[in-house]
């Protein structure tokens, strides 16, 4: 497993502001975290937890003004990523680093051919020939499961579906051999069978190829699934971090523990109906000088409102950002 | 596509004809005497006599149904004649005629056509040429200083019309700076360097009025369909996927956002021939805007109706233009 291995990504108390008209949105918080190679981390947390703006501050993706990151460290195989020219960082997208978007409905240009789009990034990363590119490109949409490859690289995005489309997405992402892939909620768009070919397609890419996968979602079901290790996130910040296993078996923050309630139960009675978590998701629009979730939290005292409580270590590779601990934890 | 090109092309045709029997109805309602101009010494039965001369004895629809047969079948086979050298039948056909100066219509037309292309169409190439570009910059730098001074310009060019800007280059250019001829010279001949730059000059101030006009409102289009463009998702993935900024603007952001523009282009055409008129009547430019206000002033209802029609047909046209222009840039209408 990945303990010890040298990470490929390494993030620490990365900080990143959008400074819009109506004041600062502090999105992300200080967020920490590392990716080893092949390993797959799942990002969870409900929408606006700063899951994307997090991975797109990484690539520096985010439209500058607004955002701007603040502080922080990004390391890329030991290499620093907030340091780099930009000839170095347009190599690093989409050459290291592979992007996999939410809506492939609007992921990919209406007017340029899948095969344009696909070659793209195979001819400035790889510099290869037109017609070496076609070819490569041909292999890739076959890579992703998309029959007849070669005869589909002249057809138009609008031309394919849904989930077709997401595997588009997938073979451009893949194209250049990425050492890490960050996939933002790419199932979210597409209905549960399709989502299920696809996280299928990703399991088995995922070992014939050996990168290193970032998989955001709101899914637990979903993380429980394919991944090694999950990174928990409210109100921009990393909350909880774990295994997967140790994550559903020892959930520490309140706010894991509710999402693991809202989720279906397969043994159990089933309840009246889906729970939610109580509440409003955090404002965000000042650095926390408290925690994010004590509004919504059942075990709030005080210093939750007093403090942001720091990331600390409760067993050998899990950690939680909270005060209170569950009374039966190990 | 040539499906959708058929169908678009069916559905021109009794378009015109509509139109054509709508400008030739209204035209012949209208109360102007083709006589009226004469002097008053003529008597009332000889009055009478040109009046017939001139077709007016015979019922309407006659008089629609053999206007048509001479626009459309003897003109253009006049044009023929007159391109190829042949003679179709015994080249003898009646030709629409202009009432004032008893010649044909379409020669009228035909001499009075470079100047106003000239003026027209360079303004149009010159506005497209100025626009795109600080469309796509206003859009991609949006609200900095360029974009607020093209928001400031493009304001001007748009509330105020070209009869005002036209006098006010006319009164800065020529009057004060004499640096360009206020008339334009229609007879000028370009035969070397010099007469050149003479034409130049004399088609500088028409073209930039006109331009100015039209260029307000490409950039403000072109600006909004960049704007809307450039938040879309796929630009994201273009930049993801390592693309130099240069390409993912002018090459993934800048194609989808001509494809609305095209079309505008398309449609503007026969609208700045419109415009063209009160130009060419200020620059006292000889092209077709100054024909049709002539053969209004005088009555000519021949060659008013015929003027008329033409621009007609330059709408209809140009919006087939413009609905191919569309199938031919969007992928996802060409394959429907
Ligand atoms: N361009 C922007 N301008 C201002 N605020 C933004 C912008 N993009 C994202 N945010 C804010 O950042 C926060 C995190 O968003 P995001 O990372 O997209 O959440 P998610 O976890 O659903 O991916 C949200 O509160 C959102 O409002
Ligand atoms: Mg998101």
């Amino acid at each position: 497993m990945p303990d010890g291995a040298e990470p490929i990504l390494d993030v620490s108390d990365l900080k990143t502001i959008f400074r819009t008209r109506d004041g600062e949105v502090h999105a992300v918080n200080n967020v920490s975290f590392s990716v080893a190679p092949g390993e797959l981390v799942g990002v969870v947390g409900e929408s606006g937890s700063g899951k994307s703006v997090t991975m797109m501050s990484l690539m520096g993706l985010l439209p500058s003004p607004p955002a701007e990151i603040v502080g922080g460290d990004i390391r890329f195989d030991n290499e620093d990523v907030r340091k780099m020219n930009p000839t170095r960082l347009r190599a690093l997208r989409g050459g290291d680093i592979g992007f996999i978007f939410q809506d492939p409905m609007t992921s990919l240009n209406p007017v340029f051919t899948v095969g344009y789009q696909l070659i793209e990034p195979l001819r400035i990363h790889l510099g290869l020939s037109k017609k070496q590119a076609r070819i490569r490109a041909a292999e890739l949409l076959a890579l992703v499961g998309i029959p007849d490859a070669s005869k589909r690289l002249s057809d138009y995005p609008h031309q394919f579906s849904g989930g077709m489309r997401q595997r588009v997405m997938i073979a451009i992402a893949l194209a250049c051999d990425p050492k890490v892939l960050i996939a933002d909620e790419p199932t979210t768009a597409l209905d549960v069978t399709i989502q299920a070919q696809i996280l299928e397609l990703i399991k088995g890419l995922r070992q014939k190829l050996g990168m290193a996968i970032i998989w955001i979602t709101h899914d637990l079901g979903v993380v429980a699934e394919i991944a090694d290790r999950v990174l928990v996130m409210y109100g921009g910040q990393v909350v909880e971090h774990a295994l997967v296993k140790d994550l559903f078996a020892r959930p520490q923050h309140p706010y894991t523990r509710a999402l693991l309630e809202t989720l279906p139960r397969v043994d159990g009675a089933r309840e009246e109906r889906l729970r939610s978590i109580e509440g409003q998701p955090p404002n965000l629009s000042a650095h926390p000088s408290s925690c994010p979730f004590a509004p919504r939290c059942g075990h709030v005292h005080d210093r939750c409102r007093s403090e942001n409580p720091a990331r600390r270590m409760v067993s050998a590779g899990h950690d939680v950002a909270c005060f209170w601990s569950p009374p039966n934890a190990g | 596509m040539l499906n959708y090109t058929i169908r678009r092309l069916m559905f021109a045709i009794p378009t015109l004809f509509v139109i054509s029997f709508i400008i030739f109805a209204i035209l012949d309602l209208s109360p102007g005497d083709p006589t009226g101009n004469l002097p008053l010494t003529i008597p009332p039965d000889v009055r009478e006599k040109i009046r017939e001369s001139l077709g007016l004895g015979q019922p309407f629809p006659i008089r629609y149904l053999k206007w048509c047969q001479q626009f459309f079948v003897n003109e253009p086979l006049n044009l023929i004649e007159n391109w190829t050298g042949w003679t179709i039948g015994d080249g003898e056909r009646l030709r629409v005629t202009s009432w004032s100066t008893r010649s044909p219509v379409v020669d009228l037309i035909a001499e009075r056509m470079p100047q106003t292309l000239w003026v027209v169409g360079m303004s149009y190439v010159v506005a497209i040429l100025i626009a795109i570009p600080i469309g796509v910059i206003s859009a991609y730098r949006q609200y900095s200083l360029f974009d607020q001074i093209g928001t400031f310009v493009s304001m001007v060019g748009f509330s105020v019309p070209t009869f005002f800007t036209g006098l006010i280059l006319i009164v800065v250019f020529s009057v004060n700076l004499g640096w360009l001829p206020s008339v334009y010279d229609t007879t000028h001949k370009v035969t070397d360097w010099s007469s050149f730059w003479v034409q130049v000059r004399q088609m500088a101030m028409p073209t930039m009025v006109l331009a100015l006009a039209t260029t307000a409102q490409l950039s403000r289009f072109m600006r909004a369909s960049m704007l809307d463009n450039l938040n879309q998702d796929y630009v994201r993935t273009a930049r993801a996927k390592g693309l130099r900024e240069r390409s993912v603007v002018l090459i993934h952001v800048l194609r989808n956002s001509m494809i609305p523009v095209v079309t505008v282009i398309a449609l503007g055409v026969p609208a700045i021939f419109g415009g063209a008129i009160i130009t060419e009547q200020i620059f006292k430019v000889n092209g077709l805007g100054a024909l049709l206000i002539i053969g209004i002033q005088g009555a000519d209802i021949p060659l008013v109706q015929t003027l008329t029609f033409l621009f007609a047909v330059l709408i209809v046209f140009f919006n087939l233009i413009a609905d191919l222009l569309y199938g031919i840039l969007d992928p996802r209408i060409r394959y429907d």
